[in-house]
């Protein structure tokens, strides 16, 4: 089969990436902090967020720290495991280079 | 082979995205330099004091401690090195902090977040203890620990440091704890091995790390598109 196939469509998007990449290291982190990480704007970082809280590979817990709202990010179970598999065919595809 | 480069690159992409949101890396090597030529001005201070009172040589007996001691002239001197101490301390801070500074501003990464305040936290708790360990020592009049202790707690708070930073600073912190037990067994040569570890291995170290990830303009992290 080719690896290729095995790569995992959602994860297409560099930012995307980006998102997943910061959560699987972080146990948490705020939209400010990721927005900062991942150098993107507003609208385009809410709008890849939506696509993997839409698939269930990140959680979105919304707080308040005094007033202001304080949305912070984690990664689930099915997104961790996603990634994980992302990963082996990333690298599957790197080593059939050689 | 496009696919191939393709997943090299993302995987390359994981790993910055990785490490610029668990270490802190706007650590500048100038700020090496500058804390460095502090030590070496305070060095120099501290030299000079030392050998200015070598020269009265008035000794007292000390009924309480059993023997002879440089009254007066000796708690001056401590009172000296103490200030000579504290202001190198903060200017090396306050350059160090600096350069750093400019560098999170050149390439865009927050100066203040998590990952500041787990480098923060994680530092500041050896140089704690290392700090109530030399005061103490001073209090029991053990000053040949003083320079030792210095360069030993310094060097672990480096190493523990070093996974919420640039991984380099491991290597500097292995060196002031080499030097700092070199100058637990020649003791009285302290301020030399003080030179040695904080004015000399800084300049080197931040020398080497501006070489390394400064020196070119390509320090800008790559803007991520679509």
């Amino acid at each position: 089969m080719n690896p290729i196939e095995n790569l995992n469509k959602t994860f297409d998007s560099r930012v995307r990436l980006g998102i997943m990449s910061t959560l699987m290291v972080n146990d948490q982190i705020n939209f400010n902090d990721l927005k900062q990480l991942i150098n993107v704007t507003d609208g385009n970082l809410a709008s890849h967020i939506k696509a993997l809280e839409e698939n269930g590979y990140i959680k979105v817990n919304k707080g308040f720290i005094g007033k202001k709202t304080n949305t912070t990010y984690t990664v689930t179970k099915v997104g961790k495991k996603a990634f994980e598999q992302h990963l082996a065919a990333l690298e599957k595809i790197i080593k059939g280079m050689k | 082979m496009d696919a191939q480069n393709q997943s090299l690159k993302d995987l390359q992409h994981i790993k910055q995205m990785m490490e610029r949101s668990t270490r802190f890396i706007s650590l500048s090597g100038l700020s090496g330099i500058s804390a460095g030529v502090c030590a070496l001005t305070g060095a120099w201070f501290a030299y000079s004091k030392l050998s200015l009172y070598n020269h009265e040589h008035t000794l007292f007996y000390n009924k309480d401690h059993g023997r002879y001691i440089f009254k007066d002239s000796m708690s001056l001197l401590i009172n000296d090195l103490l200030l000579i101490a504290s202001l190198t301390f903060i200017a090396a801070f306050i350059t160090a902090f600096l350069f750093t500074y400019l560098r999170s501003k050149k390439n865009g990464t927050p100066l203040w977040g998590t990952t500041t305040f787990r480098l923060f936290w994680n530092t500041i708790i050896p140089l704690v203890a290392g700090g109530l360990f030399l005061l103490r020592s001073i209090d029991l009049e053990q000053y040949g620990l003083i320079a030792p202790g210095c360069l030993i707690f310094y060097g672990l708070a480096l190493v523990n440091a070093s996974k919420y930073t640039l991984g380099e600073v491991r290597y500097l912190g292995y060196g002031q704890i080499f030097i700092g037990i070199i100058n637990l067994w020649m003791i009285g040569y302290g301020l030399y091995f003080w030179a040695a570890g904080f004015g000399v291995l800084h300049i080197v170290y931040g020398l080497l790390m501006w070489l390394k990830y400064e020196r070119e303009a390509s320090t800008q992290p790559p803007t991520i598109s679509e």
